[in-house]
């Protein structure tokens, strides 16, 4: 990147493509007016939102009326959720979803329990993968809701969604999947995997942040997530975020494109990080399944030592990268999926999530590595847990 | 986020290492909650402690607030080491964090620990000096929804 950065945090936001700026730049200005307006200037940027839908339901195989813009991968999140807890909730009381989800659906369901519904959170096994007997197994007859993540945002692991969708689809429960990290990096159809509803965030994709779209199949009966407006088929109220649903369209175009070339390369970029650590860093732990896996996420766990210590070394060293640890998170515990996955508070402390982008290179992963070689035998020095490891093998 | 102080303690820390045959060796915190300090102290006949040299596993702050610790009480007796307190660290490392006050308290617990450790193999009792608890303990998390 331009200012010597060498950014491997792609999981939490991209840069945006130039060609995606490009595209959104005159709906600031001359093409500013509001898509409900009756004059042609109106009309136009009417038609330039229908054509952005039209190009987003198309990537995932459905009808443009079933795409319904929101601010985000969050929203989209809580709208699936609540609403569809409202409007089904007279037939059952009863929400399947699983320990690893992202918060935005974690904390949702968990608003839900107090309101008197009942949340069945799913173990996962130590990759990371739902096991979809015991999904099954998990489905009563009040059971209204499925919530599963397409791919998990900290480990990388790929769920078996075609599965999940068919046993939904078999109850009569309905499907709800959070994509915001697979969406164009893995192929998605919402026909085929029987999903009803999916939550996509735009600036994932290289697109802006505070636009995304929930995908709505449609039958499914939701609510209106905000009264006003006849917008989004009067269940979203707000003018439209016109820029932003031109950007995220032109984003997911562009990376649909590329798909499979930019995916290979991050793949490839992945495999060699992986294999350089376990091959020169003693004590690291891939976390999240090895073949089911998200192209550019890279998750270690470094025994003995702590995750904030290693990313603000990294910073200083000009590398972006995340953590799980808990000093990275605001609490004393360190991240859920890491617990899930079966790992020890202390393990869990110590990871490090690298997330490769379109914009990384073999010699980025290179320096990468080397630094972090130095940057883990540092800590481990200093640790007395590693100190005294070493004793007691001595 | 980090104060210059802090970057700059945890990026060249002080006294990093161990003392073999100390005087006094005190290990905190809990590996579960992502702290363990352990202080090491060597302490003359005239109770000044000569050395002092830590091992961390913890974040920025955590190795930050030990390494501080470690020069504060290197040359002061017995007693005026048991007025380093977890205030007097973070001054000196001019602030930290909310989230990254538990850290100076443990630097505190650590300096207690080694100086406990110091008093039991001397069979003495510093006045003042309490046992330490092992474990700063969790706090408490903002309910939410």
């Amino acid at each position: 990147m331009e200012d010597n950065v060498i950014y491997m945090d792609n999981a939490a936001t991209t840069p945006l493509r130039k060609q995606v700026l490009e595209a959104m730049l005159p709906y600031f200005t001359e093409k500013f007016a509001n898509p409900s307006g009756i004059y042609r200037k109106a009309a136009e940027c009417r038609q330039d939102v229908a054509r952005a839908r039209e190009l987003l339901a198309d990537s995932i195989h459905t009808a443009a009326e079933n795409i319904y813009f929101t601010a985000g991968g969050s929203e989209s999140d809580n709208w699936a959720i609540k609403a569809a807890a409202e409007a089904y909730g007279s037939q059952g009381r009863h929400i399947i979803t699983t320990k690893i989800e992202h918060h935005a659906v974690l904390h949702t369901c968990g608003y839900l329990e107090k309101q008197g519904f009942e949340v069945t959170y799913l173990d996962v096994d130590e990759n990371g993968l739902v096991d979809v007997g015991q999904l099954e197994a998990a489905i009563r007859p009040d059971t209204i809701l499925i919530s599963v993540m397409f791919a998990n945002n900290e480990i990388g692991t790929i769920e078996p969604v075609e599965k999940i969708g068919q046993i939904a689809r078999k109850h009569g429960v309905l499907f709800h999947t959070d994509a915001v990290q697979a969406y164009t990096q893995v192929p998605i159809d919402v026909e085929e995997m029987n999903i009803d509803m999916m939550s996509v965030s735009g600036h994932k994709i290289y697109g802006p942040k505070g636009i995304g779209f929930l995908y709505i199949r449609k039958g499914v009966k939701i609510r209106s997530f905000l009264h006003g407006g006849a917008q989004e088929r009067h269940r979203r109220a707000g003018t439209e975020n016109v820029a932003g649903i031109i950007g995220l369209a032109r984003a997911a175009q562009l990376a649909l494109l590329d798909r499979e070339e930019r995916t290979a390369r991050e793949c490839k970029i992945r495999d060699h990080i992986i294999e350089r650590i376990e091959r020169e860093i003693p004590f690291a732990i891939l976390n999240g399944d090895r073949t089911k896996r998200l192209p550019g996420n890279v998750n270690f766990s470094f025994q003995y030592i702590e995750g904030e210590s290693m990313l603000i070394l990294l910073d200083g060293r000009g590398i972006c990268a995340s953590s799980g640890s808990a000093c990275t998170s605001g609490s004393l515990d360190p991240s859920h999926v890491l617990l899930a996955i079966g790992l020890a508070h202390e393990t869990a402390h110590g990871s490090l999530r690298i997330t490769l982008g379109m914009h990384n290179t073999m010699e980025e992963a290179d320096y990468l590595v080397d630094n972090l070689k130095e940057i883990v035998a540092r800590l481990r020095d200093m640790s007395p847990l590693y100190a005294d490891m070493v004793k007691k093998v001595s | 986020m980090y104060s210059e102080k802090v970057m700059d303690h945890f990026q060249n820390p002080r006294n990093v290492g161990e003392i073999e045959h100390a005087s006094g060796v005190g290990t905190v915190g809990n590996a579960k909650c992502g702290d363990i300090m352990r202080m090491y102290l060597d302490i003359d006949e005239n109770r000044v402690i000569k050395d002092c040299k830590f091992k961390t596993f913890g974040c920025g702050a955590a190795v930050a607030t030990s390494s501080m610790a470690t020069e504060l009480v290197m040359g002061k007796t017995v007693d005026e080491a048991l007025l380093v307190t977890n205030k007097a660290v973070m001054e000196a490392l001019d602030g930290l964090p909310p989230v990254k006050v538990h850290c100076s308290l443990l630097a505190e617990e650590a300096i207690h620990a080694a100086l406990w450790d110091y008093a039991g193999r001397q069979g003495i009792t510093i006045d003042g000096l309490e046992r330490p608890k092992n474990d700063i303990g969790e706090e408490e998390v903002e309910e939410e929804y």
